[in-house]
């Protein structure tokens, strides 16, 4: 019996795949049970956004970031609006900037509840935990649509601000959803993270070392559970985080438990950081008086903020037109697969769902 | 605050070891001679010299005349950044030395800059089309993209 040999297996993971969480495609080599070659086929979701730049203005641009990480919408824009703020010059009042931070961290915790309820239905608890946590993004999204009237392709920045005030509506339903959040929290938690199949299947899966997490530009929440303090709010604070009180939550092993736990902290956090901003607002100009054309002077910029998969970075190049020249985008999810193929070998398929799974990826952003 | 190096710091420690690398220096970056890349980008990664562990993104701009590529580098432990530039020129099979032997993350950035642009990286372990499929005619994010078809 132990001399039989086993003949290494092709087998094509999507792209109409449920758990690849879009239309991403694995070519996975099998030794019998045991993963030993993969590879990632990207571009099914590419709509050349980079180019499609060129050919838009500085605010039509807003509605393109919006479909890159799609359900992460409020930090496209936050990053891409800060690249020509800071390419043009432009002032942003405080007020905005408050109300910039606080729905760029409901986004967050909307992108994180969506990341952990996909996680556990990879892990074949069927729907009921991604109902349970898409019951709460569902009051995000009531909040977001209080904002602008969109729920999930937002378009609410602008160059210089945002494109209305909040409404007082806003402010009664964000204090009852912040005030609900932890307690949700605390039922997530008893019921994930002590859980024992949970622990069993992620403890020690899909191992990503510190060392290998930097050299492979692997950013967020996945950089952090490999251990690494590094997070572009406390590093490089833009907007008004500086007067901000919060924790930076870092993993121990860089498995895929710590993957989950270190976004279920970053919620909590979160959750923290919206209370502040709620108590520091004050009243005044949403905006600055910037023309529908903005133009900037001839230069180039980058500029990143610290999105719910990672560093969201945008290069632009201006020639002195309504268009910029180049728009390059710096996706967080399409760098964060780089170790990926190092993270599968030698696990199992059943693994390799939830390994994936627990890298969090949205095609929109992979592909752009 | 992460701030980013003068060009000036940059230059010393890349001169003295590979003289004669850098061409250009400003407050915001370095540009050096295109062959020389590899080397450069050696010498920052050291962890006992600059310390660049961390590449944060490749850049390809086409200028027509030529491609202009910027690497984006950050030193997590003492929290500043680098920008160097370096010119390919050349629109007929442009080519640079592929940097992923010393940064992995530079893998698919360097097949998407290949895909969308056109520039070849010598030593790239798997250069192959990543957003678009193998066969596609022409490189999209040129400039003359438009005029050819």
């Amino acid at each position: 019996m132990t001399n039989i040999r086993t003949e290494p297996v092709t087998i094509n993971l999507g792209p109409q795949h449920p758990s690849t969480h879009g239309v991403f495609r694995l070519r996975v080599t099998f030794d019998g049970e045991e993963i030993i070659d993969v590879e990632p086929v990207f571009g099914y979701l590419h709509r050349g956004t980079e180019k499609l730049a060129e050919s838009r203005n500085y605010v039509q641009i807003v509605t393109l970031t919006d479909r890159m990480d799609y359900v992460a919408s409020m930090s496209n824009n936050l990053a891409y609006v800060r690249t020509v703020e800071k390419l043009a010059n432009i002032e942003v009042p405080e007020r905005a900037q408050y109300i910039r931070v606080i729905s760029a961290e409901l986004q967050r915790i909307a992108s994180h509840l969506m990341a952990t309820g996909f996680l556990l239905n990879d892990l074949g608890a069927l729907a009921t935990p991604l109902i349970y946590c898409f019951r709460e993004r569902e009051r995000i999204l009531d909040l977001f649509e209080m904002l602008c009237g969109a729920r999930i392709t937002l378009s609410y920045m602008r160059p210089g601000g945002v494109f209305q005030d909040a409404p007082r509506e806003f402010w009664e339903s964000l204090a009852t959803v912040i005030g609900d959040l932890p307690n949700y929290l605390d039922e997530l938690e008893t019921l994930i993270t002590s859980n024992e199949i949970v622990l069993a299947r992620t403890r020690g899966v899909g191992l990503l070392s510190d060392a290998q997490a930097i050299d492979a530009s692997v950013s967020g929440p996945n950089l952090r559970a490999s251990g690494v303090k590094w997070d572009l709010r406390k590093a490089d604070p833009y907007e008004i985080y500086d007067r901000i009180k919060f924790n930076t939550p870092i993993g121990s092993l860089g498995d895929t438990f710590d993957r989950y736990y270190v976004r279920l902290l970053e919620m909590r956090e979160s959750v923290r950081i919206i209370s502040q901003c709620v108590e520091q607002i004050e009243e005044g100009p949403i905006r600055t008086n910037t023309p529908f054309f903005v133009r900037p002077p001839k230069g180039e910029a980058y500029c990143s903020v610290e999105g719910p998969k990672g560093e969201l970075g945008f290069y632009m190049v201006s020639d002195g037109s309504i268009a910029p020249y180049r728009c390059k985008v710096r996706a967080p999810s399409f760098l964060n697969l780089t170790p990926l193929r190092d993270m599968l070998k030698g696990w199992k398929m059943g693994d390799l769902i939830i390994i994936l799974g627990s890298i969090d990826i949205v095609l929109g952003e992979v592909d752009r | 605050m992460t701030r980013f190096l003068d060009g000036e710091a940059l230059a010393k420690a890349i001169e003295e070891r590979t003289p004669g690398s850098v061409i250009k220096r400003s407050e915001s970056g370095i540009w050096v001679k295109p062959v020389k890349i590899l080397d450069v980008c050696r010498i920052l990664k050291d962890p006992s010299g600059l310390d660049f562990s961390y590449l944060t993104s490749i850049t390809a701009i086409d200028y027509v005349e030529h491609f202009e590529l910027i690497y984006h580098l950050l030193s997590m432990r003492n929290n500043y950044g680098a920008v160097v530039k370096t010119l390919c020129p050349g629109r007929n099979e442009p080519s640079l030395p592929s940097v992923t032997g010393v940064w992995q993350g530079a893998d698919l950035q360097e097949r998407e800059i290949w895909d969308l642009m056109g520039i070849k990286f010598e030593g790239h372990p798997n250069l192959k089309r990543i957003l678009l499929w193998e066969g596609f005619d022409g490189h999209p994010l040129r400039k003359d993209y438009l005029d050819i078809q």
